[in-house]
């Protein structure tokens, strides 16, 4: 969860939060009503909850009345709307006012599962998403393993059920009071974060809410330390998973801000680190009140700063009562206007940004922040002028440029700072402001014959809509350059997303200083350099990000081949038979000892390796109480037959051929069976290695041996009539539990192979230890897995080795096994032959093995995207 | 054919090429020169108010007309065709003083369509899809008719939908093979409508695909009620419609960049059917079949569309046009779309993960 994405809804349309909206709507100044609804939307609630429980109002009615009218007003209407009750017929009535995508708050199965399902099947009809608050029959949860239980059950019914989208789904589970003096509490806020953590990784696309300000509420009156509780609050619930919060808009507190001792105490409070945190908080609280009372004395302290760090202060907090009088220092102070604007307020808004990007700052914080850089700016406007005049500059126009905020983001700060930067060097700027779709921009860049365009976003949607804003100027055959700007863009995302889209110059441009020295080049004769610069670094750039963290250099294919590794083929040994041997019914008691349980535990999310992982300190309980459980089962499974392993082995005469490997229809090596395609290591080193160079060349009898295997028949039955008696604990114990057993199917027929099927090392004695540390001479690598990443070569194995017909294993469109408990691979037996990972590829060796495959290179490209060492459309485009 | 085999194989060809659809009724019924006695001819002579233009009622008055018009699109080699049935609500009809008429209207009005495109389904073997149409009705839910006060409302949600649960069943029991609600331009509408038709089916325990078309009334690219087109589609992708698109109000110069937006974000078929542009001074449309046919031809190659068709103002002649344009042009790849709370006001607002 990234702190700058967290969703604010606007509380104080609330009439059981705010004393204020309640007095409004009860004397049926609905006017003023709408005016707090406006304020929150102007301080950047992104949607906006609205609650009309009160004992003297009409539910349905209030609720109809405020809805309709906000319906007509723009402005407010922008944003989704939050139908805030405790009672369904007010919840229902304001889902028939609402004409876009709303959200409920809330339902719960307080009166019962038949109930939930009712309104949660209403609700997905009426197409809203929804709050689930963490409540059931037995009242509402308050520890960690309560709320996840209830959140649990509600999310398998409502996607399970009702046909819910997962996404659709928010849960509460309950910002409940701390510091309220009695034992049970202390843990409240803990399990909050506690349960917002495993709902956020085991729920997938659920989110999670809550209503903050609950939290602090045995600390009624002090306001400077609920302030520093929500934000406490708010920094560690949102590392949790948190991403909407209930609060008001309007106020937030900054993190950072905080006095350091009360933000410990508070910490301690709401981590429930001591046994005397709520003493230790209460007795600092009076004082952080006191301290409070006397904001004049605070207020002294920061106007008695140096101007610089009080510009900085005013970014910061928002405000903008003394911005005019310190700006108007400053100017005097400084050489000219223009330093006032690179100096003290870009620095403050360096500031915010840094704050922002940390999450101890949220957007209505940045929203008041931009508007006392406005009124910065404004103040300095007339004597830049008087500047330009000055210089001779005014009246003349280095060029003239387009700016706007992309369509879905409000935010402009930065932007502003561009502009008046860009004003100061002789520009001409058409600021179109912000939310500004793309046709809009595109015509009025035409219509003007504008030098460039530049686009500003700070959320990352922004992102996708600059990529599209792209590809638009290049379905229109634009040319001008186009810059990007703003927190949430950067030089790799431009470089990856944004430049291929669009063949004119695209610069990414990474604050304000840096916009006139782009402008004036891009707009001068050293165009072309910059534009020829920015593509060399940008090509860079997506070699970095493509190449992931793997920036070694690559070697062409053929030179890659050439160091093919170089294996001595000394008599090879022959297996015992060739063509397939199946088992219908492999015993399951002779598969128990070939179980390597290390991965049992990390799909539990346990990590560590068995069987010292039973005595870690950590886990360790949790690993043995687990163990023992699979354990149980496990001999259940074996004796009760719950599961059927089934597979077959095959082998053939083989021989290399380039990068594939023949496989002969019998020994007179003439007639090919079929043809296993390889992939080889480009990565520039010394010796590189496909599968091929296991197998020895022609003229030398070699054999390649193939194997599927499953130890999952009947799994799925098994697991799903566990799931079905609410045991999802079992259910997800035997599919593991299948998942082992197939691995080590694989595992006892490859010992078998080597000892009897292939008999290369009859007399081989290794422990279970020894196997899973493979002392052992042959590999089995699986088509998927890094040494032959193409998934499509189980294609060709499974028709070698008759799967289907031998085993009722199958293969999906993707390519994956079915049943899950499966497993397939080749054999190698050469001493030699080790695992390893095909690593990125470059376009040469795709081009090659998309011919070798019969493929086109698209096709190819799409098989094997995961490796691709480059970005496919642009090399296409490059190639064109 | 059954429904059930029309629709797959009708769906199992979207993906193959471009749908089409029919053009406008209204305006190629001009060229008829009905008068007041055809609207009346029959059932209704005697009735009170003035009917003339009222031209869902021409399926019970006139059928021979209707079924012309659909002949003369199926001929110009549709896929889709629309039924007569665009203003067949109790609230709509009431301007008339015809809501006793709403089922007969719907009823006829599929069962005229449904047998105009058997025959053809009959002679070639390929099938021909009839879309239930239901319009958007008179009135508004989201906005007040009255200037002086806001919060007022002429209609209200449970009236909206039971109007359109009628108009459904009718529709369904006329034989269509999906319904499609059209020219939306307020999108509480739409849940109501949907509402409505769901409530339908619960009643006859069967369940029809749902094709879902607003209307962006100017340049600014907002419905009547103020969405975008973005907001729009986030308020109705609980309905997962069999497609969803634009129709009326723009021609396709103006369609164009609304249409792209839509086809970003869509996770199932696009459709649009643009008006022949815009109406001229004598309230006539100016672009042409080979004009219209340019656009088609760009849409199309640009990849933005899965089913084009006409709406006011176009004719048999431009369908025959929008049919030439598409030879050999792949319909729009489905995207997919990153799974996301996308929620809406009059904007969208999409959830980052």
């Amino acid at each position: 969860m990234s702190f700058s994405n967290f969703i604010i809804v606007g509380e104080r349309t609330n009439v059981t939060g705010s004393a204020k909206f309640r007095k409004l709507i009860e004397a049926d100044d609905y006017t003023g009503a709408l005016n707090v609804a406006r304020q929150q939307v102007e301080s950047g609630a992104n949607i906006l909850d609205v609650n009309m429980d009160a004992a003297l109002i009409d539910g349905p009615k209030a609720m109809t009345r405020f809805l309709n009218l906000i319906a007509g007003e723009p402005d407010i209407a922008r944003v989704p709307i939050m139908v805030d009750s405790s009672k369904w017929s007010v919840i229902e009535a304001g889902l028939k006012c609402v004409q876009g995508k709303c959200i409920v708050n809330s339902i719960s199965m307080k009166e019962g599962e038949a109930e939930f399902l009712k309104h949660a099947e209403k609700v997905r009809r009426y197409g809203a998403a929804t709050v689930v608050m963490a409540f059931d029959e037995q009242g509402q949860a308050d520890t960690r393993d309560r709320k996840v239980q209830i959140c649990e059950r509600a999310y398998k019914l409502l996607v399970d059920k009702v046909g819910f989208a997962p996404e659709d789904v928010i849960f509460d589970p309950n910002i409940f009071a701390v510091a309220t003096g009695i034992e049970e509490h202390a843990g409240y806020a803990l399990a909050f974060f506690e349960a917002t953590a495993f709902i956020r990784q085991n729920l997938p696309y659920a989110h999670i809410s809550g209503g903050v300000s609950n939290v602090s509420f045995s600390f009624r009156g002090n306001e400077p330390v609920r302030e520093a509780m929500h934000a406490v609050f708010l920094y560690h619930a949102i590392r949790a998973g948190m991403d909407m919060g209930i609060v008001n808009a309007g106020s937030l507190p900054v993190y950072d801000d905080i006095e350091p001792e009360l933000r410990e105490r508070a910490e301690d409070v709401l981590l429930n680190r001591r046994a005397d945190s709520t003493e230790r908080l209460l007795e600092i609280a009076d004082r952080a009140k006191h301290g409070a009372k006397k904001e004049a004395k605070d207020e002294k302290i920061w106007r008695g700063l140096e101007v610089e760090a009080r510009i900085s202060h005013a970014l910061v907090h928002g405000i903008t009562e003394f911005i005019t009088e310190d700006i108007e220092e400053a100017r005097l102070k400084a050489a000219k206007p223009l330093d006032v604007i690179e100096g003290p307020l870009m620095a403050g808004m360096g500031v915010v940004g840094d704050l922002f990007g940390a999450g101890k700052m949220f957007l209505p914080q940045v929203v008041k922040s931009a508007r006392v850089m406005k009124q910065a700016v404004a103040g300095l406007i007339p004597y830049m002028e008087a500047e330009k005049e000055r210089t001779g500059l005014a009246g003349k126009s280095n060029g003239t440029i387009v700016m706007a905020t992309v369509k879905g983001d409000v935010h402009d700060i930065g932007k502003n700072i561009v502009g008046v930067v860009l004003q100061c060097n002789g520009y001409d700027i058409i600021d179109l402001g912000v939310m500004v779709g793309c046709d809009k921009i595109l015509d009025k860049a035409v219509e003007v014959g504008a030098d460039a365009v530049g686009l500003s976003g700070l959320i990352t949607p922004s992102l996708e809509e600059m990529t599209f804003v792209a590809s638009e100027m290049e379905r229109r055959g634009m040319t001008m350059p186009l810059l990007i700007g703003g927190a949430t863009t950067s030089r790799t995302h431009t470089a990856v997303k944004i430049a291929p889209a669009y063949s004119g110059p695209v610069i990414y441009v990474v604050d304000a200083s840096r916009a006139a020295p782009v402008v004036s080049k891009l707009l001068s004769g050293e165009r072309d350099a910059l534009v020829k610069e920015t593509r060399r670094d940008y090509e860079a750039a997506r070699q970095s990000y493509f190449a992931g963290q793997d920036k070694r250099p690559r070697l062409p294919i053929t030179a890659s081949r050439a160091r093919g590794a170089k294996l001595d083929f000394a008599a090879p040994a022959k297996p015992a038979f060739l063509g397939l041997k199946s088992f219908e019914d492999y015993p399951l008691a002779d598969l128990v000892a070939y179980i390597d349980w290390t991965p049992f535990f990390s799909s539990w999310d346990l990590v560590g390796r068995y069987p010292q992982i039973l005595e870690d300190d950590i886990v360790g309980e949790a690993a043995r109480s687990l163990f023992a459980d699979a354990q149980a089962m496990l001999k259940q499974m074996v004796d009760e037959k719950w599961v059927r392993a089934a597979g077959v082995v095959g082998f053939w005469p083989a021989n290399r051929a380039g990068d594939d490997i023949v496989l002969y229809a019998d020994e007179a090596r003439k007639e090919e069976r079929a043809r296993l395609f390889t992939l080889r290591q480009q990565i520039d080193k010394p010796q590189t290695y496909a599968l091929a160079d296991f197998v020895a060349p022609q003229g030398v009898a070699d054999y390649v041996g193939g194997f599927a295997v499953t130890a999952g028949i009947g799994e799925h039955e098994r697991s799903e009539a566990f799931k079905n008696a609410g045991d999802d604990y079992s259910s997800i114990m035997v599919k593991a539990l299948c998942d082992r057993l197939a691995e080590a199917f694989a595992e006892a027929l490859h010992a078998r192979t080597r000892r009897e099927f292939w008999a290369y090392a009859p007399d081989e004695q290794l422990s279970t230890d020894d196997l899973i540390a493979e002392k052992y001479r042959g590999i089995r690598p699986a088509p998927g897995y890094p040494a032959q990443p193409d998934h499509t070569e189980k294609l060709t194995l499974f028709n070698l080795l008759d799967v289907e017909a031998r085993t009722g294993m199958q293969l999906t469109e993707s390519l994956a096994m079915t049943p899950g408990a499966s497993v397939s691979g080749l054999f190698f037996a050469h001493p030699d032959a080790e695992y390893f990972g095909v690593g990125r590829i470059d376009r040469d060796q795709v081009a090659d093995y998309a011919a070798r495959k019969n493929w086109s290179l698209e096709t190819a490209e799409r098989w094997l995207a995961p490796i691709l060492a480059y970005d496919p459309v642009r090399a296409a485009k490059d190639a064109a | 054919m059954t429904r059930e085999e029309r629709l797959a194989t009708i769906s199992a060809e979207a993906k193959k090429r471009i749908l089409v659809l029919d053009g406008s009724m209204g305006a190629y019924l001009q060229g008829f020169g009905l008068t007041e006695a055809d609207y009346r001819a029959g059932r209704f002579e005697d009735h009170g108010p003035a009917l003339k233009g009222n031209n869902d009622l021409l399926s019970l008055t006139r059928p021979d007309v209707i079924t012309k018009v659909h002949e003369d699109y199926l001929q110009a080699g549709v896929d889709i065709i629309e039924t007569n049935t665009f203003s067949a609500t109790t609230i709509s009809q009431a301007e008339y003083d015809l809501q006793s008429c709403v089922r007969d209207l719907n009823v006829e009005g599929a069962r005229l369509a449904r047998a105009a495109c058997d025959n053809f389904e009959q002679a070639d073997g390929k099938p021909r899809i009839v879309a239930g149409a239901l319009g958007p009705t008179t009135k508004l839910l989201s906005m007040s008719p009255d200037v002086s006060d806001p919060a007022f409302r002429d209609c209200d949600f449970d009236t909206m939908a039971k109007a359109y649960h009628d108009q459904a069943l009718g529709l369904i029991e006329g034989g269509s093979d999906l319904l499609l609600i059209e020219t939306i331009t307020d999108t509480l509408n739409t849940k109501a409508a949907l509402w409505g038709i769901w409530e339908a089916y619960d009643a006859l325990g069967i369940e029809l695909p749902i094709w879902i078309s607003a209307t962006i009334t100017d340049k600014s690219g907002r419905t009547l009620s103020g969405q975008t087109v973005e907001a729009f589609w986030n308020a109705v992708r609980h309905a997962k419609p069999w497609a969803v698109g634009l129709n009326c109000a723009l021609g396709p110069d103006d369609m164009r960049a609304f249409i792209a937006d839509l086809a970003r974000v869509a996770e199932c078929p696009v459709s649009a059917y643009p008006n022949a542009g815009l109406p001229n001074t004598m309230g006539g449309y100016d672009e042409t079949p080979h004009s219209m046919e340019v656009h088609y031809a760009e849409w199309a190659k640009a990849g933005l569309v899965n089913i084009l068709g006409g709406c006011c103002g176009t004719t048999p002649d431009h369908i025959a046009h929008l049919k030439h344009a598409l030879e050999g042009v792949a319909p729009r790849k489905i995207p997919t779309v990153e799974r996301k709370l996308r929620l809406s006001g009059l904007e969208p607002f999409n959830a980052a993960a």
